[in-house]
């Protein structure tokens, strides 16, 4: 109805490789990304720190995806890696007092290096003996960083790292924090939709559907599935570097094992190997618990008394957030990311159906 | 099943509230950020802690507030994960809350900088780091209640009391559970052993904290300890006690920080017969013989309503009263240096700054709050299980205060 994907010729190799061939989906996207740009100024600055939650939200989830929706490894350490490149990040800010354009690579390179190593017993076991492999190394990692001051900066295992500046401004309110986190968020999305499409994105998706037969057909299954676990530690390496910043401390027990099935959580609800999915995922993981607690402070009155909602909020917080998980799953096992491909298949033919 | 009669009650309760607000609305009202955790992994802390702060709150409230407004405590639950504290917080700015009331350690840690930028205060009564104490380095955190650094010397000071009033050659077991707050009192503790001159072993027990039979044993057979400062959190306090039971050892020589000495743990722990001798340091007065909880249990009886179940764990209760306390104090001192109710973050982190002989029937201690010391001096006080309920064991006492001082300016 409202676009065809027929009558576009692709008559250059360039046409033929963007990202978005169709002049819609071009649209589409420059008009989320001039919301984007509006967001910091039409919002409050409450709603602007939402969003930073969720655009870190976002580098992680994205990273998590590579690895378990793409090449179909999974890996319950993923927080780990973040703290390794939050303390990396940190140390060096501290330490030696580099800028963030030169620490949040080098975290994003450490949590790679850790991750490719811990991606090792990938190359002999699978499913539920690599989750418990990765949760090993969550553990070993965690225990690792609170156990060497060198690391951790001391008994409390936190450094406070100063703020990211840019051009001699120092990035602190919620509002310039946001254009920070947008940046690498953004360079992270078109990132993995290139890397997805590229040689080594094929690669994993061959290794994702049967490893044996991509072995067969010449796939390397040792580099890539390290690969794949090295990049995806990179994005978690980050994701730990962007939360350090943002926060303006690196501390471990912001990243512990709840916080890796977090973001499981997001991938899962938003679409195992879809990079729309694990956006739609980190907001949808990220928004609920708050949304829900909206509508309960506004219309929970209606039904219980004051008293009861303060203890009812946090509690039905968790019920709803259960329960309608469990909701989106059955109605679409496939994530968030399949229901909108079905809306979006529905209204093409829309309202010619047959 | 709701009935329809409840439910039509409620709905009625609802709008008489909804007028009621509306009428508050008119006037002036102070808005106080809380944050909470009925949920997550300390949810058996949060569910007496935050009904005793509200409570509190309810009682300053019926009484007419403060300088003639009303106080909201907005609660916020963010079951102890960081990005929810970070989302509540900024949530609680833009209501416009004068102070945030935080709750963990690790959301203390990821809101200290944004507090200082914002200059609000927030408070980490029982956790946070100790270093905040220093005024100087930390000016709008507030641990308005003893650190860690004050209950190991709190602890030592008591074991030294309990045992003939000299530690020379004495052996001092430190049980603690291997996390940053688990090791958080050990310079002190070995500042401690120089001094005194004890012998301190220390006994790691790695998280979930629900195994330690064989640092019992070491500490009971091998180490031979005379004293036993234990630092445990969540299940483990219990197990320790029965651990420790089980190895023979006399629970009078215990003492736990203040996290591993609620009535939970004892119940947990095979109930208040099998922890009969235990110790348990405390930043808040425990029990219900204090006048404000007479006021309380007041306030609810002339709505013709019953005490709330919660007061019955005096221990996490009574904190969340101290904690509302101390934050009504600050208001109050800051409206009456405004002379008026339109105060400012700012003003309250003055207000905090003038605390002194503010302990409301004794179950605040003497807190002095100045503008460097934001602990008000490390004031604990000692409590033992015995015959069925926490009873006084000490009066409040700060110990080694030139030594913590000390290491407060070197190490902070």
């Amino acid at each position: 109805m409202f676009h065809r994907e027929s009558g576009y010729y692709k008559t250059t190799y360039a046409k033929d490789m963007a990202l978005y061939p169709l002049p819609v989906a071009r649209w589409a996207v420059a008009a989320i990304v001039l919301l984007l740009c509006i967001a910091p100024f039409a919002l409050h600055e409450y709603y602007v720190s939402i969003l930073n939650l969720i655009l870190v939200a976002t580098v992680g989830a994205l990273g998590l995806n590579i690895l378990v929706g793409y090449t179909g490894q999974i890996s319950i350490g993923h927080a780990a890696f973040m703290s390794v490149g939050a303390y990396t990040a940190a140390n060096l800010a501290v330490k030696l007092g580099w800028p963030f354009w030169v620490t949040l690579p080098a975290g994003g390179l450490m949590a790679a290096a850790i991750g490719a190593i811990v991606g090792i017993p990938s190359l002999r076991i699978k499913g539920l003996y690599l989750a418990i492999a990765t949760l090993a190394a969550q553990l070993i990692i965690e225990w690792t960083i609170n156990h060497t001051p060198a690391i951790s900066g001391g008994v409390q295992a936190s450094i406070e790292v100063p703020r990211p500046t840019l051009f001699g401004t120092e990035l602190k309110t919620q509002t310039q924090l946001y254009w920070f986190l947008l940046f690498f968020a953004v360079l992270a999305v078109v990132g993995t939709l290139n890397l997805v499409r590229s040689r080594i994105g094929r690669a994993f998706i061959a290794i994702r559907d049967q490893d044996i037969a991509a072995e067969i057909i010449g796939i390397n299954i040792f580099r890539y599935k390290l690969l794949s676990f090295a990049i995806s530690s990179f994005y978690a390496g980050v994701t730990g570097v962007l939360y350090t910043y943002y926060l303006g401390i690196a501390n471990y027990e912001q990243f512990t094992i709840v916080t890796s099935i977090d973001y499981l959580a997001m991938i899962i609800i938003g679409g195992l190997g879809s990079i729309l999915g694990s956006i739609l995922g980190a907001i949808f993981v990220t928004l609920l618990p708050i949304a829900i607690r909206l509508g309960m402070e506004n219309w929970g009155g209606l039904l219980f008394s004051a008293a009861d909602i303060n203890n009812l909020i946090p509690n039905m917080r968790l019920i709803l957030f259960g329960g309608l998980i469990i909701l989106f799953l059955v109605l679409e096992p496939e994530g968030l990311n399949r229901l909108w491909r079905n809306i979006r298949s529905y209204f093409r033919v829309w309202p010619f159906s047959y | 099943m709701l009935k329809l009669s409840r439910l039509f009650g409620g709905a009625l309760a609802a709008a008489a509230l909804l007028a009621a607000s509306s009428v508050l609305a008119q006037k002036k009202e102070i808005v106080i950020g809380l944050q909470c955790d009925r949920t997550g992994p300390t949810q058996t802390v949060g569910v007496f802690l935050c009904p005793g702060y509200h409570d509190y709150i309810a009682l300053v409230n019926s009484k007419g507030g403060v300088g003639g407004a009303q106080i909201r405590a907005m609660e916020i639950d963010h079951e102890y994960k960081v990005p929810s504290a970070v989302e509540s917080y900024e949530r609680h700015k833009k209501e416009g809350a004068v102070l945030i009331s935080i709750y963990g350690t690790p959301q203390t840690q990821a809101l200290t900088q944004r507090l200082t930028e914002d200059k609000i205060a927030g408070t980490s009564p029982g956790f946070g780091t100790a270093a905040a104490a220093n005024g100087d380095r930390y000016p709008y955190i507030f641990p308005i209640a003893a650190t860690y650094w004050s209950q190991a010397a709190g602890a030592v000071q008591f074991a030294k009391d309990k045992l003939g009033g000299s530690l020379k050659g004495k052996k001092i077991a430190y049980l603690f559970y291997d996390n940053p707050a688990g090791r958080e009192p050990l310079p002190v503790l070995e500042a401690l052993v120089k001094e005194e001159g004890f012998e301190m072993r220390t006994f790691a027990v790695p998280p979930p904290g629900v195994e330690m039979g064989a640092q019992v044993l070491d500490i009971v057979q091998r180490f031979r300890a005379d004293f036993v400062i234990a630092h445990l959190f969540g299940r483990s306090p219990s197990v320790s006690i029965k651990e420790l039971k089980r190895a023979g050892y006399p629970l009078s020589k215990v003492v736990s920080f203040v996290w591993g000495a609620s009535e939970a743990d004892i119940t947990a722990a095979g109930g208040w017969a099998a922890a009969e001798g235990y110790y348990g340091i405390q930043f808040a007065g425990v029990g219900s013989d204090y006048p404000v909880l007479k006021e309380i249990t007041e306030m609810y009886k002339k709505q013709g309503k019953p005490a709330p179940k919660e007061m019955a764990s005096t221990v996490f209760y009574n904190r969340g009263v101290l904690i509302a306390a101390i934050h009504v104090e600050a208001i109050r001192n800051a409206v009456k240096a405004k002379g008026g109710t339109n105060i400012t973050p700012h003003d309250v982190k003055l207000g905090f700054e003038r605390i002194k002989g503010f302990t409301l029937g004794g179950l605040v201690p003497p807190l002095e709050i100045n503008n460097v010391d934001h602990e008000g001096g490390g004031w604990v006080q000692v409590f033992q299980a015995k015959g069925g309920k926490w009873v006084k064991s000490t009066e409040w006492f700060k110990a080694y205060p030139t030594l913590l001082k000390r290491m407060l300016a070197t190490h902070g």
